[in-house]
């Protein structure tokens, strides 16, 4: 692939009424590279993309998408993105096989149609009305149409809220599937698992800033630790400190959570869990406390979030 | 990537547009009510109005002589000489009564010097169409002679009929509605469901999304128009004595001129609510108006230029001089160049304001 960058975003802003939506971004996404940005609902994610697909113009900011300029070079970029948006109904009315060719119509070069439906698996529903599809299958023929003209970059905006579990997988392999061929994806997300899963870099963003960027390894690595215990005790029992805790073994952060169970919820970062936990259960012994829950997982995007920003990424 | 191809021209025409034009059309003909709002409904209305203002025999005129007395009795056998009079002989209580509830046109009051009084309403038509029935019978028995001979001979021409009238109105409000709600709602409903803006994210050309709508109208348009023209033709014999050519450019500069006004109303409206407001507000002073049910001749002089500038008006205009009269172009000319001026200056000002997202 070229030297010159899918995406190069500076200094973006973009206020709307009173809300600041992006506050001075900067982006460079490689070229062949997928690129995730990650952040809650809100962030920025959205207004930011949006941008970059040249459908809403920036404050103050500049913008190069594949080495050209919106204000210049609208039509010839046209022709070589493929947009997904957020929330678009096609037309109901029509069938799967209608609306990807009134799609292949707009493009001066592309893929064929057949190609395109065979290629999202919508063979069997080629004739079927679009207001009949189920959500995930709606989901593929919107990328279908994103991917029609053989675009050289994709532009994703939450490709898989709202899907269950099996949707979201073959939007997956899709995605995979056009980042083998060496082309260039910008996609939004706010699951973990996502972005873990298909982005070579993710930029985590938090209103309108990107408050951290690597590749999903590095940026897990960056917590100093691989491994969250989580744990409750028992009674709303409060005979811990914090710094207690932090002197155990492997133990690399420590913070206290959940208001609801009365300051007697704990999160351990640790990088040795064989150490860590038995430390605990014997710190506990010695301090007669009992435990309500123990848990432990590999550290996720999602405890780089929550380290970074001290909320969870879903309002939940 | 394999399989790359790219799309032929047909015709020279581009084939997104083709792929737009066809797309709207297929969408409007998988809508039930839209297809019966378009075609089912006018003929349904032709019928309605045809049946209610079908051309009767000249009405009996009901009249009241107040009696009883010798006065009375002759007042009463010298009217009923006319076949077109019924009268009846009344007391003075109930022949007051009959007279405000309007049973009777006129009552006829025998004075004691021998001479009659007619009571009825001036300002009533059919009052003063009584006293002239009634006047003219009592002098007729009483002795007067006519002093020029006359000869009647009776003409029910074709095209001066109600249904005559209404059928090219019915026509030019078809031609609005189905513009401008075609056009209005489609592009709200896209706008709304974010269809626009996922299609401005690609080269589409949005000058011809626009056309396409404008394209796929016109050939529905054909459609309407033949079968309400062709029902009112086969059951009413309503005349169509304009030129074919005539005819199609009057119906194809007012679907530019409503088209232009659909696309106007919806180029920045964001909610269904908010468009079909708007459109009542178009849509609505120019049904009363523009002539569709009666005569926009009605409406005080003051007004009148006005009334004659709206498109719906300039269409029932052209429509009734080209169907009805047979006019030449010299009538039907500027009637079509006013719906030209429309067409373009709504869609000029469309394409100035349209919002795309």
């Amino acid at each position: 692939m070229t030297n010159v960058p899918a995406v190069s975003v500076r200094g973006l802003r973009k206020r709307y009424d009173d809300v600041v939506a992006v506050d001075g971004l900067d982006l460079e996404i490689a070229s062949g590279e997928c690129f995730g940005l990650l952040g809650p609902n809100g962030a920025g994610k959205t207004t930011t993309v949006e941008i970059c697909e040249g459908l809403t113009a920036p404050d103050t900011g500049d913008v190069i998408v594949l080495g050209r300029r919106w204000s210049t070079d609208e039509r010839d970029l046209r022709e070589r993105l493929g947009i997904q948006l957020q929330e678009t109904q096609l037309a109901e009315k029509l069938t799967v096989t209608e609306t990807v060719k009134l799609f292949r119509s707009f493009y001066a070069r592309g893929r064929t149609v057949d190609d395109v439906i065979s290629l999202v698996q919508l063979d069997e529903k080629r004739d079927g009305r679009v207001g009949k599809l189920s959500g995930g299958q709606k989901q593929r023929l919107a990328l279908a149409c994103a991917i029609v003209g053989d675009p050289e970059l994709l532009f994703l905006d939450e490709p898989t809220t709202g899907l269950d579990p099996q949707s979201r997988r073959q939007i997956w392999e899709l995605v995979e599937q056009f980042r083998s061929q060496g082309r260039s994806i910008l996609l939004t997300t706010h699951y973990m698992d996502e972005a873990e899963r298909l982005c070579d870099r993710v930029a985590i963003i938090d209103h309108g800033k990107v408050i951290a960027l690597g590749t999903p390894r590095e940026l897990i690595a960056s917590l100093g630790a691989e491994h969250v215990v989580e744990f409750v005790l028992a009674h709303g029992a409060n005979g811990l400190s914090e710094d207690v805790l932090r002197r155990m073994d492997g133990v690399r952060g420590v913070r206290r959570v959940g208001a609801e169970n009365n300051g007697a919820g704990w999160e351990l970062r640790s990088s040795e869990l064989h150490r860590s936990v038995p430390a605990l259960l014997a710190e506990l012994t010695r301090r007669d406390l009992q435990l309500a829950e123990l848990r432990t997982h590999s550290a996720t995007l999602e405890d780089v979030f929550v380290h970074l920003t001290g909320r969870q990424l879903r309002d939940e | 990537m394999s399989d790359l191809e790219t799309p032929r021209r047909r015709f020279g025409i581009s084939p997104s547009l083709i792929q737009l034009s066809s797309v709207r059309f297929k969408e409007f003909i998988r809508e039930p009510e839209a297809l019966f709002w378009t075609f089912a409904f006018p003929i349904l209305l032709a019928i309605g109005l045809g049946i209610a203002f079908r051309n009767r025999p000249a009405e009996v005129v009901h009249v009241g002589v107040i009696g009883p007395s010798p006065a009375a009795s002759r007042v009463t056998s010298a009217a009923r000489a006319d076949s077109g009079l019924a009268v009846e002989e009344l007391s003075a209580d109930s022949a007051r009564v009959a007279l405000r509830t309007g049973r009777v046109a006129l009552v006829v009051v025998p004075q004691s010097n021998g001479t009659v009084q007619y009571q009825f309403d001036e300002t009533r038509p059919d009052a003063r169409n009584a006293r002239l029935l009634v006047d003219n019978a009592i002098q007729r028995g009483y002795g007067r002679g006519d002093v020029v001979g006359v000869s009647e001979a009776h003409v029910r021409e074709r095209g001066s009929r109600y249904i005559d009238f209404v059928i090219p109105g019915l026509l030019g409000m078809n031609i609005m509605g189905s513009s401008i709600w075609g056009l209005g709602f489609t592009i709200v409903d896209a706008r709304r469901k974010k269809l626009l803006k996922r299609l401005v994210a690609t080269p589409m050309s949005r000058a011809e999304y626009l056309i396409a709508y404008l394209i796929s109208r016109i050939v529905l348009l054909v459609g309407e128009v033949v079968v309400l023209l062709g029902f009112a033709v086969a059951f009413f014999s309503v005349p169509v004595r304009g030129s074919l050519l005539q005819m199609t450019l009057i119906i194809l500069a007012s679907v530019f001129a409503f088209g232009g006004l659909g696309l106007l109303i919806a180029s920045r409206a964001k909610t269904i609510e908010g468009a079909s407001g708007l459109m009542n507000v178009t849509m609505m002073p120019m049904w009363v108006l523009s002539g569709v049910f009666f005569s926009s001749e009605n409406f005080p002089r003051a007004v009148q230029p006005l009334i004659q500038a709206l498109p719906l008006t300039a269409t029932n205009n052209a429509l009734r001089a080209s169907m009805l009269r047979g006019e030449g172009w010299s009538v039907v000319g500027p009637e079509i160049l006013l719906l030209i001026g429309w067409a373009i200056a709504t869609l000029w000002l469309a394409l100035k304001w349209f919002r795309w997202r």
